[in-house]
């Protein structure tokens, strides 16, 4: 590789660089969505590089479901004060109050009322005309036709079969009357290239992606960690319990408690992660219950506004 | 190889309906473990569904539910896999539905185009549209994947006839590098792993040809082009200027020129968050800190000062129309260009290009899918490169104020000078020029293209234009022994060998010197015509009568060099005593003394003789040759 070649990862740090700086110039008010996860870990990272020496130029938002890991919790508040970022929390009190829940409220009314509603509440609420979201193409089908700046209406839905041609890397950010933005600047980095990223550039992250013994509900191929709510529930088999086990596992993508599961990983370290990444016959939202009620579940959230 | 070294390719496939695209992904991201067998059980689930017997791979790629309910590809879809020696992002375009639009989308930022061909049913409309926008986009690589080769017994006469046909077409276009390969997607013959069933095909399955595809060379790392994207200010001691390298390198130290101001000065520091860079070049996101306070924002672009793009608010461009509405002459448009965002007018169509015959016509609006020439005149200037050279610079959208919708993609010609544009006349390259009468033009026993390939470089006229003393035959001479020796096929002519021979009978007379060109030209092109590197140093004062020779030539093939030297500097050196002879009465009409010099407007090159040491003009013109593809570096000769 010659001296005026770039590695893959640089070229996409770089292009992702390069969109960030775009949101920062062509909106009036960004915000930057934090999920506390390992994309949004990488993320941050980029928005630091993007803007260095100075600072980046947007908050970070969590929109907070309250059913996320206290690991979760921790690590966010923690390293959002390290880095001297400001940090927004959106919760939609009134349904978290009114019990909502996906084993009673159902998995689809659940993320339609604590993650999207509550989404475009906060975007309302603090007038954010462009926010910035680690979604990946590679993730889900429905992503994989998604633009780098993707039109919202005023409603915050996304029209998949309207989307304005995206060209080289000259981005439309005009917005129309009641419409935002969103922006994504991992569209064209996957699973293995985060980890690689992260390992790299030593960015820290949520513990409970690298392995430990917990206490699991053991549910088909998935693994529900024993935290607060979750209950074996009626076994397949009649009249059993499902089991509960002590079992060496990790989180390959992290969400709500009760709609992520763990996988069995004996993974302690990036070298580890990578490898079983490496070598993983299943995508990473293989534990995500959301993904999994339909074969375009995903796209109808994203149609009414869900990342 | 350590992963974190691989590189990267982008590529973007297409095809028409069933040639089995959605089949040659799938089997590609199937060969390098790329599918994930929950999202295999959710397409599976979905065939069932509709009652398929197999499972359809497609469902795969259509990610919309839209797509998977009516069983077409609408939008382009992004696709990630890996190989031990590289990452690889595909752009999956659909082929029949809004194609232009879809193909500019997902081959504006590609490397290479895989363009499938159906074995049964040969070359369609279809596929000489993606070519034919593939040349337009200035792709550097297209492979030409011949599929369904098992349909058709793998039969060696159908995959020539087929490479044959696109050949035939393809010489129409501008494609540097074009290869074709007989595939079966379904049964994975040459895809992953060379096919047994094809022992005549000598050439590399697709996965190891995109592999090894060398697309280093593709950028253009000479013109140093920074569009400031973001002002950073963060405390009273620093201020800097974020943004990517597009084109070309630059290091600390080095002058720099700010446009539009034009305010120069010098770079202080490459910063970036892992620390300050000794060089910056293509493609990195940097940020630039100056020597002095210049008042400099968003859209304003930083050049080195002795390489400037060209500055102007009227264009003349390439439109890729991608609206549903109708384009509309004296209408407001926003243009965004790097980071350039101004208005502009579309003052007129030149002509809309029937992309099925590649014909022009004339026409009063541009619709849907039509490409064509048009002009533009912008409320401001941009800075910017014909497309050609530098692809970064030469390339804009045209967004429409009122829906705020994309609805062009635009790409900068070099300049108004010339009809000819991404199409060669079609006699296949051979420029019209009219005939005496009673002689017939008869096609060249061996044709150019054919004495290209076997000469490895591409025919070209180089024509040094300049001041008697300048030291155009100097470098021609240089130049000529270098890429001699590199084993290129070269020619030398300048004024002294012509007027001792084919031109003894003409003056230096403004008529007389007209003619003397007119043959030159003419001589260059029976040259060019059989395949070699004709370097011309003529001092050619006149703009017209360069422009009547480049017009014999198509467009790319001739490269105006501009030698560019003081005329004081050029009566110092005197080297023929020539100067002296005109300013004693004993040469008349000579140029520079009692003959006007009319300098290129817009030449390809300009090397500044009285700056640049000989090696150092060598080298510009030898790096702008390597750049346009027109030779390739001597260590890729071999086994090339």
């Amino acid at each position: 590789m010659n001296s005026f070649s770039m590695t893959y990862l640089r070229q996409l740090e770089s292009e992702s660089i390069a969109i960030l700086r775009e949101v920062a110039s062509e909106f009036k008010n960004p915000v930057m969505l934090y999920s506390v996860g390992k994309d949004s870990s990488v993320m941050v990272r980029l928005a630091q590089k993007a803007f260095w020496p100075g600072k980046f130029p947007f908050s970070l938002m969590h929109i907070d479901t309250g059913y996320k890991f206290p690991e979760m919790y921790a690590f966010r508040d923690e390293f959002c004060k390290r880095i001297g970022a400001t940090l927004i929390v959106e919760r939609d009190e009134k349904h978290i109050a009114e019990g909502c829940h996906p084993l009673t409220t159902g998995v689809d009314q659940c993320c339609a009322r604590l993650k999207t509603g509550a989404l475009l509440t906060a975007l309302r609420k603090h007038g954010f005309d462009a926010a910035i979201g680690g979604a990946r193409r590679e993730e889900e089908k429905s992503r994989a036709k998604e633009r780098v700046f993707s039109i919202r209406d005023a409603f915050g839905q996304w029209d998949p079969k309207n989307q304005r041609p995206e060209l080289w890397d000259i981005y439309n950010t005009r917005l129309s009357e009641g419409e935002t933005m969103r922006v994504f600047p991992l569209s064209n980095w996957t699973e293995k290239d985060i980890w690689e990223y992260i390992r790299i550039e030593e960015i820290p992250i949520v513990p409970i992606y690298f392995a430990q013994k917990r206490e699991v509900i053991v549910r088909g191929n998935i693994l529900i960690p024993l935290y607060a709510g979750a209950r074996p529930g009626a076994s397949e088999q009649p009249g059993r319990k499902e089991k509960v086990r002590m079992i060496d596992c990790r989180f390959r993508s992290l969400g709500c408690i009760p709609c992520t599961g763990a996988i069995a990983s004996s993974a302690t370290t990036l070298e580890e992660i990578i490898g079983e990444v490496r070598k993983a016959t299943k995508s990473e939202r293989e534990n995500r219950v959301i993904d999994l009620t339909s074969d375009s579940s995903m796209e109808q959230k994203k149609k009414e506004g869900y990342f | 190889m350590p992963t974190a070294e691989k590189s990267l390719l982008r590529f973007v496939t297409t095809g028409s309906v069933d040639d089995g695209k959605s089949t040659l992904i799938g089997r590609l991201l199937y060969e390098t473990k790329s599918i994930y067998e929950d999202q295999y059980e959710a397409i599976e689930k979905t065939s069932r569904k509709k009652g398929l017997k197999e499972v359809e791979l497609a469902y795969l790629l259509d990610g919309l539910a839209a797509e998977r309910e009516q069983g077409i590809t609408i939008d382009v879809a992004y696709r990630y896999f890996e190989t031990p020696k590289r990452k690889f992002i595909i752009a999956d375009s659909p082929g029949h539905v809004q194609y232009t639009k879809n193909m500019v989308t997902g081959a504006s930022k590609a490397d290479c185009a895989v363009i499938l061909i159906d074995a049964r049913n040969g070359v369609l409309t279809q596929s000489k549209r993606h070519g034919f926008l593939i040349s337009l986009l200035q792709i550097p690589h297209l492979i030409v994947a011949v599929n369904k080769m098992d349909l058709m017994d793998y039969d060696r006469s159908v995959f020539d006839g087929i490479v044959n046909d696109y050949q035939q077409f393809s010489e129409k276009l501008d494609i540097h590098n074009i290869v074709y390969i007989p595939v079966s997607a379904l049964k994975g013959d040459n895809v992953a792993v060379k096919s047994p069933k094809m022992p005549w095909y000598e050439g590399s399955p697709l996965l190891a040809m995109l592999e090894s595809l060398n697309i280093s060379a593709d950028r253009n790392l000479v013109d140093f082009r920074f569009p400031v994207q973001h002002v950073l200010r963060p405390h009273a001691d620093f201020r800097g200027y974020s943004g990517s390298v597009v084109s070309g390198t630059i290091s600390p130290g080095e002058e720099v020129a700010v446009l539009p101001s034009g305010r120069t000065t010098q770079v202080k520091s490459i910063t970036t968050y892992d620390g300050d860079l000794k060089e910056a070049f293509a493609g990195q996101a940097v940020v630039l800190a100056l020597a002095d306070e210049i008042d400099i924002s968003r859209g304003d672009m930083i050049v080195r000062r002795k390489n400037l793009p060209q500055i102007a608010s009227r264009l003349e461009a390439i439109l890729c129309w991608m609206d549903d509405r109708p384009m509309m002459l004296e209408k407001s448009f926003v243009l965004k260009h790097t980071t350039r965002t101004v208005r502009a007018y579309i003052k007129k169509i030149v002509y809309r290009i029937d992309v099925d015959t590649l014909h022009r016509q004339p026409v009063d609006e541009f619709g849907l899918n039509d490409i064509g020439r048009v002009e533009l005149s912008l409320s401001a200037p941009i800075f910017f490169d014909a497309y050609k050279i530098n692809a970064a610079t030469g390339r804009f959208i045209l967004i429409d104020a009122e829906t705020n919708r994309t609805v062009a993609a635009g790409m900068i010609r070099d300049t108004a000078r010339r009809l000819e544009d991404y199409v060669s006349e079609p006699q296949a390259g051979r420029t019209a020029e009219p005939k005496s009468p009673h002689t017939v033009w008869r096609a060249l026993n061996i044709g150019r293209a054919e004495r290209e390939r076997q000469n490895r470089h591409q025919a070209v006229v180089l024509w040094f234009t300049g001041f008697s003393g300048s030291g155009k035959s100097t470098i021609a001479m240089a130049l000529e022994r270098k890429l001699f020796d590199i084993g290129c096929k070269t020619a030398l002519l300048d004024g002294d060998l012509l007027r001792h021979g084919l031109c003894s009978d003409l003056t230096f007379s403004a008529a007389d010197r007209q003619e003397n060109i007119r043959r030159a030209g003419q001589t260059a092109k029976l040259f060019f015509e059989h395949g070699l590197i004709v370097l011309c140093a003529f001092i050619s004062p006149f703009r017209q009568d360069r422009e009547t020779v480049r017009r014999l030539f198509p467009e790319g093939r001739f490269v105006e060099i501009y030698v560019r030297c003081d005329l004081d500097e050029c009566r110092r050196r005197d080297p023929n005593g020539l100067y002296r002879k005109a300013e004693n009465g004993i040469i008349s009409g000579f140029t520079g003394i009692d003959s006007p010099y009319e300098e290129p407007v817009k030449p390809e090159l300009i090397v500044d003789t009285q700056t640049l040491s000989l090696n150092d003009c060598i080298h510009e013109v030898e790096q702008f040759m390597l750049h346009q593809r027109l030779i390739i570096r001597p260590d890729n000769r071999e086994g090339r």
